[in-house]
């Protein structure tokens, strides 16, 4: 049954959740079990997320997507729609997701034993896990972006885990605050939608699209609309410019980063583009697949002289993240979202070995009780590849993976992007030649960085004591990284390590096709109308659904045939530029022949601009914190003394004006009044001199009135 | 189930402090230590009683009110409706007065209603702790308590007016007596604003008696009753327009919206802990249920003129608060209250901006941010309420590193923190969401602007959180909070505490996950509102 | 010489002015006292020469015979006053009693 299949995933989303709420309230009461539950509980998840990818992908393969829909609130005359659906991406990203997340919780049962907020961490990772896979499953903008705050806000929670550091607190709260830069724009976008269409459902979404309803009634503004809902995707996903929060999200324990690096948060936006890619214009895709080129190309010479173990494995994946949201601007749908699945598994495991170095190397300064050694400068490393030789095998493996050395899942995914935007260039022309040529460049400086790290780290002498006296790791540590290890092999995706196509990845996951009008689409990623296909779609040319072709005799689009013809000089290219970049790792950390710290001083501005990371923090300090922080201290200043001051000064005026009628009533009109007694009372103390008091002088007074009286009148 | 209810509900539900007051004033202070103490605590568990019994009162309300019925301009349509004619006179020269005692509640009233019984209760927890004349106190708290439940049944102009003015006098003392330092400022400025206010809508309330012969506001707004020639009839006239403006500016007062905002900071700042809740959660909330009942309504076609200014305003208010908010800690000392005084008047231009839109999205937002405001607002100040007990400071600066020392508390207030910036699953996410939805489809430009507001709002929230609980304790913290283990027991919240916040957190969480009996309440009035506002205002859209 | 109405008149006129001399010189509150009999009793003088020349027949002495009640008890009551006054003021100088101004 479909509906049990959607049933199932709906478990698999709510499994985490009650993770988290076990653990927030029962939490002190398990104490150090709460680590085992939390990864019992995922481990469930992990099986019923494998039992739903199996139903979909094998079992109701013929329907493009098992959905549902249900009302949650209505105003009268607007309805808020949400439901949950799954397709083939959906289920792969569930396994995705869930894997992860459970040997991320294995991991961490050893690596966070110390921790005195054991049972908390556990919680947030379920909270983290059980909001990505939201994300996943959702079929709608609103839960889509409902999810999108919490994965933000779970991520604050684990990367500020640490908070009585200052670092990691304002870590997370600088991941936080980046990503709303991006929600920003993704929320405009959903009101822009919202507004057209009235509704969140991206089936109802897509479907107004291709029946050429337009957001206020403009093509361009689809345009426009598509470029703030990839906002969100650049925020999350640490596209330029809102990348600066990645690095620092490193404050986070090393187990979280694995997460957030993999599996959840930046595959957030990369998977928010693979799901709504359809809507998306040519001058959007343009501006995508501009932005994740010179996201890859940025991030890639920024890791080429970072110091800290972590932060090289950050940029990189900064880079990674780039070459996927290239691969979807440039068309390449199926290989971005391959590429999405591959750097999962061995970036989870670049970050869980170097979790386990750096677990080891705190292990073996807290035996030496050396407080002043940096446990994550390379430089302090050196030689791990005697002491920790499982941790360094799988280092390897996920090395080679990620620098696009044949026979790994790496090499099929990066050759299929780079071959896509040949094709790209080359169906378009002109300026866009530059995203190919970026691309390259950052291949090649992927495994020049890659193998500095692995030569600096794991080969030569030990470079400190302390790298001397680690250990290997115990088995919780180990086992997620060997397992990492041989899912970053071909044979997981493909039987021939050349041909990704022939695997039932890229057989599962097929490009659907855009609805956007033909007007405001690339040609080449219209459907090729084969004869027999022409009419089966001629009766519904808007049919978002995928569709299915056949591969041997037909392509899905100009896009798709054109890779293909690009396919082997693309593999050329880039195996090349990986060979170039190993090779020039060696010559200069292994071989010394060309001496790094010559370099490093002859192009001292060049290197400090790298080591600086193009600056970019210091840009936005210097700009936006800084104006905002202006902005408001002016405004509360204008508050308090001008908009206040205002009132205060009216408050003022007014007594003022009452004290100067306050002394007119007492000078002027009591004074009036005062006079008129005064005077009444001057005349009668003088009159008074005559009431002597004296009876007999009265009588005479009686009598000259007497005699005056008679004078007058008689 | 209407109709169930025969008895006059709510003229008990206004009526039921006023009892509280007569019983609390009739317990003798007693003469030595003990009977001191137990007469206030009598009083204490009178006004927990009183209050109580009004929140059970409010929930029958609830259970019987009639959501098909939308109220607004008809009688007929308003629920548990009481008119009584209250002062008749045959004055020479003014002719026939009519007040009319006319209470009755519709689907924007019945949120405010609920909203004031449930803070009313929940302030009164932390009003326990209040030492200084605690009879009086008490008294002037229940006082309020019956201005402002009568506030949102009355009907007829003349008693809401009443209602409006009888809550500014306790309000006055709370502030004056039991304030901070500087408590006699704040109070005079709070009364002095709020009766500018007054003034104005006592001038448009005489303007409308003139015009229509009796102070109900539902014949106000049929323009048929309007007596011809009279000074506030017919349409588009420049006297209705200042009189729309008048009673405008008299309720964003209350609101507060810029430019009229400055007095809310300082009377946050200096009330007392329960007075700060009262005055967030519910006081503001009057303006705009004002604006909704009488100046909308009353004159439609000012407001259609006026739209995109109050939109404008809305805007405004929306991100200078915000700008504030986090400005706030560069002039003077950095205050924790300021900023929630603040990021309310950002809070509030969101639903002034909901409002203009005229859109159900919009209103709808609107109103259950004044409901979702008032609880998250209220949650935020006793939480503040419970650190300043402790350390008697609110300075940002004075803290660092709480987490540690109080866990729960830190919980409790993250909680409260994240539903003011809107995160999803908390009731503050939905409200903005619609409110924003709305706009956009009526002022695309001024709602995507104010959509910054989002940054800003996560900027000085985590902030805040993260100069109270992250980073290192202070050396003045490291030891309890009180030594003698006789006030507080544990250094983390205590149960009494939890007792008031925790309902709030419930029902944060709720309605942001299933706001559904909320937004049915709300719906059916707001889209009569807006069937009856459309001929005159600009809605916008394709 | 024939006693004409004339007569009784200028000896009416001559004992009131008297009396008034006496009421407004004396000090004493007892001579006051007399001085006011002898312009009662001018008066009475008057009253009887009315009757007997005048108009007035019976009038004029029941006038006469009030006045000489009147007097009587004016007497009664004065002597009483002056009683008190001294009492009180320990004389009975009139031009001391002024108690009144204040």
């Amino acid at each position: 049954m479909t509906k049990d299949t959607l049933l199932l995933s709906f478990i698999v989303l709510l499994i985490p959740m009650a993770s988290f709420l076990i653990n927030i309230f029962f939490g002190n009461k398990l104490g150090r079990k709460s680590g085992i539950v939390g990864t019992f509980i995922l481990g469930i998840d992990l099986a019923l997320a494998i039992v739903a990818a199996y139903n979909k992908l094998f079992v109701f393969s013929e329907e493009p997507v098992i959905q549902t829909r249900i009302e949650w609130f209505n105003l009268g005359t607007v309805n808020f729609d949400i439901g949950i659906g799954i397709d083939n991406i959906a289920t792969i990203m569930l396994v995705v997701v869930t894997l992860i997340s459970f040997l991320v919780h294995l991991f961490s049962t050893v690596y966070m034993k110390g921790d005195r907020r054991y049972p908390t961490y556990f919680a947030y990772l379920g909270l983290f896990t059980f909001s990505m896979l939201g994300i996943v499953i959702t079929n709608n903008f609103l839960l889509m972006y409902i999810f999108w705050e919490l994965v933000g806000i779970s991520s604050y929670l684990l990367i500020g885990f640490w908070y009585e550091k200052g670092s990691a607190a304002n870590a997370g709260k600088k991941a936080f605050i980046t990503n709303r830069i991006g929600d920003l724009g993704f929320f405009i976008g959903i009101m822009i939608l919202f507004f057209t269409y009235n509704s969140f459902m991206f089936d109802d979404i897509f479907s107004g699209i291709a029946s050429g309803k337009m957001p206020f009634n403009n093509p361009t503004m689809l345009t426009v609309t598509g470029i703030c809902i990839f906002m969100g995707a650049i925020g999350k996903s640490a596209q330029f410019p809102l990348h600066v929060w990645l690095p620092d999200a490193m404050e986070g324990p090393t187990p979280v980063s694995a997460l957030i690096h993999a599996a959840t948060m930046v595959a957030a936006g990369v998977y928010l583009v693979t799901k709504v890619f359809v809507m998306f214009t040519a001058d959007a895709l343009t501006f995508i697949a501009l932005t994740g080129a010179i996201t890859a190309f940025m991030s890639a010479s920024i890791a080429l002289v970072q110091r800290d173990f972590k932060k090289i494995l950050a940029f990189s994946t900064i880079s990674q993240l780039g070459y996927m949201i290239m691969s979807l601007g440039v068309g390449g749908y199926t290989n971005g979202f391959f590429h999405l699945v591959t750097h999962a598994w061995f970036k989870a495991a670049l970050f869980l070995t170097a979790g386990s170095v750096i677990y080891a190397m705190h292990e073996s300064i807290h035996h030496k009780n050396d407080h002043h050694t940096d446990a994550q400068d390379i430089y302090n490393m050196g030689g791990l590849r005697k002491t920790m030789p499982w941790t360094y095998l799988t280092f390897m493996i996920a090395t080679f993976a990620l620098s696009g050395i044949p026979f790994t899942s790496g090499f099929l995914s990066k050759d299929g992007i780079l071959a896509g935007t040949l094709a790209y260039a080359n169906l378009t022309g002109g300026w866009h030649w530059v995203i190919p040529v970026l691309g390259y460049l950052a291949a090649g400086m992927t495994a020049f960085y890659m193998f500095r790290l692995t030569i600096l780290a794991f080969h030569g002498e030990h470079k400190t004591e302390i790298a001397r006296n680690t250990k290997e790791n115990k088995l919780p540590i180990l086992f997620p990284l060997v397992l990492l290890a041989c899912l970053s092999f071909w044979f997981v995706y493909s039987s021939n390590p050349f041909e990704a196509s022939e695997g039932w990845f890229q057989e599962k996951v097929v490009q659907p096709v855009s609805v956007v009008p033909e007007t405001s689409q690339w040609k080449f990623l219209l459907p090729e109308m084969a004869e027999g296909q022409a009419h089966n779609q001629g009766d519904n040319p808007e049919n978002s659904d995928v569709v299915q072709a056949s591969p041997e005799n037909t392509y899905l689009n100009r896009f798709h045939e054109e890779s293909h013809h690009f396919h082997y000089l693309a593999m050329g290219i880039s195996l090349f530029m990986a060979a170039l970049g190993i090779m020039l790792a060696f010559m200069m950390y292994k071989f010394k022949i060309i001496n790094a710290g010559k370099l490093e001083v002859r192009f001292k501005f060049l290197h400090s601009f790298l080591y600086n990371r193009w600056y970019f923090d210091e840009l936005y300090q210097a700009t936006a914190i800084v104006g905002t922080l202006a902005l408001s201290k002016s405004l509360s200043w204008f508050d308090t003394y001008i908009v206040d001051g205002l009132v205060n000064l009216s408050s003022y005026i007014i007594r003022f004006v009452s004290r100067l009628t306050g002394l007119f009533d007492n000078y002027v009109i009591d004074g009036a009044v005062n006079m008129a007694s005064t005077f009444t009372g001057y005349c009668g103390s003088k009159i008074r001199k005559l009431q002597t008091g004296k009876v007999q002088a009265y009588i005479v007074f009686m009598l000259l009135g007497i005699l005056t009286m008679i004078y007058f009148f008689v | 189930m209407q109709g169930a209810i025969n008895f006059p509900i709510l003229t008990l539900i206004t009526f039921l402090p006023a009892l509280g007051i007569l019983i609390i004033l009739l317990i003798p202070s007693g003469k030595d230590k003990e009977a001191i103490d137990l007469s206030k605590k009598t009083i204490k568990w009178v006004s927990l009683g009183i209050t109580f019994i009004q929140l059970i009162l409010a929930a029958i309300i609830y259970v019987f009110y009639n959501s098909a019925k939308t109220g607004i301009n008809d009688i007929n349509t308003f629920q548990f409706v009481e008119k009584v004619n209250w002062i008749h006179a045959n004055l020479p020269l003014i002719g026939n007065i009519d007040i009319d005692y006319f209470l009755g509640i519709d689907g924007i009233s019945v949120p405010m209603l609920l909203l004031t019984t449930i803070i009313c209760f929940v302030a009164i927890l932390p009003s326990f702790k209040i030492t200084k004349a605690v009879k009086g106190y008490f008294a002037m708290y229940l006082l309020l308590d019956l201005g402002m439940v009568g506030v949102f049944c009355a009907l007829d102009f003349f008693l809401f007016y009443v209602f409006w003015e009888l809550m500014l006098l306790p309000m006055y003392f709370l502030i004056g007596i039991w304030g901070g330092p500087r408590k006699e400022y704040a109070a005079i400025k709070f009364f002095i604003y709020t009766l500018v206010g007054s003034v104005l809508m006592l001038l448009v309330m005489i303007g409308l008696f003139q015009s229509v012969g009796t102070f109900n506001i539902l014949d106000m707004m049929d323009p048929a009753n309007f007596k011809a020639g009279a000074i506030l009839s017919g349409s588009a006239t420049t006297l209705r327009y200042a009189a729309f403006l008048a009673l405008f500016i008299g309720f964003a007062i209350k609101v507060p919206l810029f430019p009229f905002h400055t007095w809310l900071p300082d009377a946050h700042v200096e009330a007392p802990t329960p007075i700060s809740v009262i005055l967030a959660g519910v006081l503001l909330k009057m303006g705009a249920y004002g604006m909704i009942r009488i100046a909308f309504p009353i004159f439609p076609e000012a407001f259609g003129y006026f739209q995109s200014l109050i939109a404008w305003i809305g805007m405004i208010s929306i991100l200078y608060g915000a700008l504030c908010a986090l400005g706030q800690h560069r002039v003077g000392k950095r205050d924790l209250k300021k900023l929630i005084a603040y990021s309310s008047i950002s809070h509030m231009g969101l639903v002034m901006l909901g409002l203009s839109s005229m859109r159900p999205e919009g209103m709808v937002g609107a109103i259950f941010q004044m409901f979702n405001h008032g609880t998250i607002t209220a949650m935020l100040f006793m939480i503040v309420g419970v650190i300043y007990d402790r350390a008697h400071t609110r300075g940002l600066d004075d803290f660092g590193g709480l987490a540690k020392k109080m866990p729960v508390y830190t919980g409790i207030m993250a909680i409260a923190f994240f539903a003011a910036i809107g995160l999803p699953g908390l009731s503050g996410f939905i409200s903005e969401v619609l409110v924003f939805l709305g706009a956009f489809k009526t002022f695309p430009v001024l709602t995507a602007v104010s959509v910054l507001s989002i940054i800003l709002g996560a900027g000085y929230m985590l902030w805040a959180l993260q100069k109270i609980f992250f980073g290192e304790l202070p050396n003045k913290w490291k030891g309890p909070w009180d030594p003698t283990g006789i006030e507080y027991k544990t250094d983390d919240i205590n149960g009494l505490e939890l007792t008031a916040l925790i309902p709030l957190a419930v029902i944060i969480i709720f309605l942001g996950i299933y706001p559904n009996p909320m937004i049915d309440l709300i719906s059916g009035s707001v889209n009569h509102f807006i069937d009856l506002m459309k001929p005159f205002v600009f809605i916008g859209g394709l | 010489m024939h006693i004409g109405l004339v007569h009784y008149l200028v000896v009416s006129a001559l004992l009131f002015s008297m009396g008034l001399f006496a009421i407004i010189s004396r000090k004493h509150a007892i001579l006051v006292l007399m001085g006011i009999e002898l312009v009662l009793n001018a008066a009475n003088i008057n009253f009887i020469a009315f009757a007997k020349y005048g108009g007035m027949n019976i009038e004029g002495h029941v006038a006469a015979i009030f006045v000489i009640i009147l007097a009587a008890t004016e007497a009664a009551i004065a002597l009483a006053i002056i009683l008190n006054i001294y009492q009180h003021f320990r004389h009975v100088n009139v031009d001391e009693v002024d108690d009144l101004k204040e």
